[in-house]
């Protein structure tokens, strides 16, 4: 519920509505939006970030949260582990439950190969899960891959690796079409002509829909599907380190049963990491809109085994995360909210953006308003946010068009009190998104052979940005492809003697390299928030 | 700050002092707890988190999600963070998209007796009894309509006295319906034959060869859908 002094804002944004219907703020320039990000967006605060002191990508800047991880110990120190006894023998190891892992398990089954899948929390337990806006691909008639790679390649700041755009474009079509086959229900007009809108950054209305629970009604029938197939699945059961085998080319893992305690050795001709991202890091102490299992685990693990890392210093803040009520903040206002219309004004009421700049320029925006500026309204625990004028929406689509198109953020909203048909949303940027990862070709291989990667922890498809509904068409395009690939290439893989040298190779070098790791252990696997009261926030 | 006022819980019969503006997992972890069940997305979307609670001097038991309700004073609780129901095994193609289906492979659907037990307890408020009504009918659009916003937390099939397991015959309705009964997207359709045939290959081969500055000259002239 709003306090009344919250209350009383409001009427400034309730005055100015009327005149704000159907009216667009001005988008920015090109210089525009590069001096606002240079000068707001956490990625350009030179303190969050440090060099890389070991590994392949030595002396690239990494998040300093991260660099912590991949600059640890392993978790296998001291543990006695004998890589002969092998609990799992498989072709194909998929580590990591969500979207990616569930698609990549499906064709790798598909092609008759023998499938583990093994996840952190309960399968299903991902980002995935929580993805609300819609996924992209050109599939109208008006629109094309041609135009939809533009895009990306635009959204990225044309850093992006063309061949992982290209296979993203031009896949699109085709894995919304597996979806529907296995009967995905999309928000469809009466003749199965697919709903359509607008995201941050996009040139055409390309972004499909399952109301706002996308990833959940994706997520739930992927996984449903594999249970169907008959994948087996290990849930509560983490990966901890990649094996190699002597010749370095990947061969297995070790698990880590939560609930026994017990490491476990998984033998596989071919391993899948598809283990999401890294928003319980908290980078510069952002809240994030991640589930609680998104600790980076596969960049340290791939990392610690000889795997590139890209991009790295690039990650995406959520320019509409909840700053109010406490209860939900920092998670996800879905982006959808601005994509049917509804636009960000200050303590004024004022507008001070284009509501649809991509993710990076309306964070960098919203950010300068508040703290730059000054014009932010501030909650009664000491946050900052501006308004998100949802009851626009009703407004431009409509009445009901909040309870039809927004049930999750209605009802999220409402559990606390704040009816958003009524009132506007207070957000802050949120830590969102890894724009980077470990890189790929696009097949999803890694540079260690038999090492594939696939979703969130894959990089170098969206370069140093990525827009809204690529990724949920990333994790399934790639995922796939990984499956695939992974299956077919396991048909003549032998794998040879298994060993973790690796990691003390790794131990060596953090020696050699003088890094005082001061006790760190990684992978994390579960965030630590035992005694915590609310997180706190960079902004004051 | 505001002074933080606090509230008494019980986390399996152990009191703990806790401010009241938390939500329950927020309210365990400040008690101490590192959370490995009962813990997903934290966001009220992967149905990780049901819980059972009381409030002292009241007999009555709810249940919520932990992450999505706020706690309160004197409040007994417990989750139930895995729920060892019955998933049925099908191929969402060989069926037909009605009630034999359903009966099929969830006959218990027929045993409802109406309590509504599901319904009250559906931490979504969806109106779990009328689904599962529909699903009985065969009237797949209303069901998966109904169903659609389920989060699988399974708190419905835990206080069910017939075993129906509510959540899982909802998704099945609601394969069956996108499947069988949507129409197909003729863009879509068509879309994926041009691929297919290539249509698209010689442009994208073209753009991926572009500098970066004929892409950005590209991307700032683009012409926007309205
Ligand atoms: C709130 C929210 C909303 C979003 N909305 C959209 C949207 O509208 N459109 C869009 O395109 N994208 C969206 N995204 C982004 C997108 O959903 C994710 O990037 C994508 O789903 C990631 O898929 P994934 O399979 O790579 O990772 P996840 O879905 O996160 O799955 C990773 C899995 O690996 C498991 N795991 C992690 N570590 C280990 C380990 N050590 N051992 C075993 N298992 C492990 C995790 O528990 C998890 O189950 C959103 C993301 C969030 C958080
Ligand atoms: S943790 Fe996912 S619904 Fe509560």
């Amino acid at each position: 519920m709003y306090t009344p002094e919250m209350k009383e804002l409001i009427k400034k944004v309730e005055e100015t509505r009327p005149q704000r219907v159907g009216v667009d703020f001005p988008r920015m320039t090109p210089e525009e939006r590069t001096e606002v990000l240079k000068n707001y967006h956490p990625d350009f605060i030179e303190e969050g970030f440090r060099p890389l002191k070991i590994g392949v990508n030595k002396g690239e800047n990494a998040p300093q949260e991260l660099a912590d991880l991949l600059e640890a110990r392993s978790r296998l120190e001291g543990v006695e582990l004998n890589l002969e006894e092998v609990a799992y023998d498989v072709d194909v190891l998929v580590i990591g439950g969500g979207g990616a892992g569930a698609a990549a398990a499906l064709m790798a089954k598909e092609q008759g190969a023998e499938v583990l899948l093994v996840t952190k929390l309960r399968f299903g337990d991902a980002n995935t899960m929580m993805a609300q806006g819609g996924i992209q691909a050109a599939d109208k008639p008006h629109d094309s891959p041609p135009i939809h790679y533009v895009d990306v390649m635009g959204g990225g700041h044309f850093t992006n690796i063309p061949e992982l755009v290209r296979a993203l474009v031009n896949d699109a079509p085709m894995v919304i079409k597996w979806l529907e086959e296995m009967g995905t229900m999309f928000d469809k007009e009466g003749n199965g002509t697919m709903v359509t809108a607008h995201g941050g950054g996009t040139s055409r209305k390309r972004m499909h829909a399952a109301r706002d629970y996308t990833g959940a009604e994706i997520m739930r029938t992927l996984r449903d599907e594999a249970i169907n197939r008959g994948v087996d699945v290990i849930e509560f059961c983490s990966a901890v380190e990649l094996i190699l085998d002597e010749e370095g080319k990947a061969g297995g893992a070790v698990l880590y049963n939560l609930e026994t305690e017990e490491y476990l050795v998984a033998r596989a001709k071919t391993v899948i990491l598809a283990m999401g991202g890294a928003g319980r890091l908290h980078y510069q102490n952002f809240p994030t809109t991640n589930h609680y299992g998104a600790t980076a685990d596969g960049l340290v693990m791939g990392y610690r085994a000889g795997a590139k890392l890209a991009f790295m210093d690039t990650i995406q803040y959520h320019p509409t995360g909840a700053a109010y009520p406490p209860q939900i903040l920092g998670l996800l206002v879905t982006e959808a909210v601005r994509g049917r219309g509804a636009t960000f004004l200050n303590i004024d009421g004022e507008q001070f953006t284009y509501h649809l700049e991509t993710r990076d320029v309306a964070s960098a925006a919203i950010i300068r308003e508040c703290v730059g500026r000054k014009k932010g309204i501030t909650t009664p625990t000491g946050m900052v946010g501006v308004w998100l004028d949802s009851p626009l929406i009703e407004l431009i689509h409509g009445e009901g068009a909040i309870e039809r198109m927004l049930p999750a953020m209605l009802r999220q909203f409402s559990r606390f009190g704040v009816d958003i048909r009524k009132e506007p949303m207070l957000i802050y940027p949120t830590l969102h998104y890894q724009n980077g990862g470990l890189l790929i070709d696009e097949h999803g291989q890694s540079n260690i052979e038999n090492l594939y990667v696939a979703g969130e922890n894959a990089g170098g498809i969206h370069g140093r940005n990525r827009l809204m509904g690529n990724s949920l068409l990333d994790i399934l395009v790639f995922g796939r492809r990984a499956g695939l690939h992974a299956a077919e290439k396991s048909k003549g893989v032998e794998v040879k003697k298994l060993t973790l040298d690796h990691i003390d190779a790794h131990h060596r070098e953090l020696e050699e390299n003088g890094v005082d790791t001061a006790g760190r252990v990684s992978p994390m696997l579960l965030p630590r928030y035992t005694h915590r009261e609310v997180l706190e926030t960079a902004v004051e | 700050m505001a002074q933080v006022e606090m509230v008494d819980i019980y986390l399996m019969g152990k009191k703990y002092s806790v401010p009241e503006s938390l939500t329950i997992m927020d309210a365990m972890e400040f008690a101490g707890y590192q959370l490995k069940r009962g813990c997903g997305c934290r966001a009220g979307f992967c149905g990780a988190c049901g819980t059972v609670y009381r409030i002292a001097g009241d007999y009555e038991l709810y249940v919520g999600l932990a992450c999505q309700t706020k706690v309160e004073h004197n409040m007994y609780l417990a989750q139930i963070p895995f729920f060892p129901a019955v998933k049925a095994e099908y191929d969402v193609d060989e069926l037909t998209p009605s009630a034999s289906s359903l009966a099929t492979y969830y006959p218990e659907i027929y045993r409802c007796i109406g309590c509504n037990s599901c319904t009250n307890v559906c931490p979504q408020d969806l109106n779990v009894m009328q689904y599962v009504a529909y699903a009985q009918r065969g009237d797949l659009e209303r069901c998966a309509s109904e169903s659609f916003d389920c989060i699988m937390c399974g708190l419905c099939a835990s206080r069910c006295p017939a075993h129906i397991v509510q959540y899982h015959v909802g998704i099945l309705a609601r394969r069956l319906y996108g499947k069988h009964v949507l129409p197909p997207a003729p863009h879509l359709q068509e879309r994926v034959e041009e691929i297919k045939a290539k249509k698209y290959d010689a442009d994208l081969d073209e753009l991926m060869k572009k500098a970066t500055d004929e892409l950005k000259e590209l991307y700032n002239s683009r012409e926007i859908e309205k």
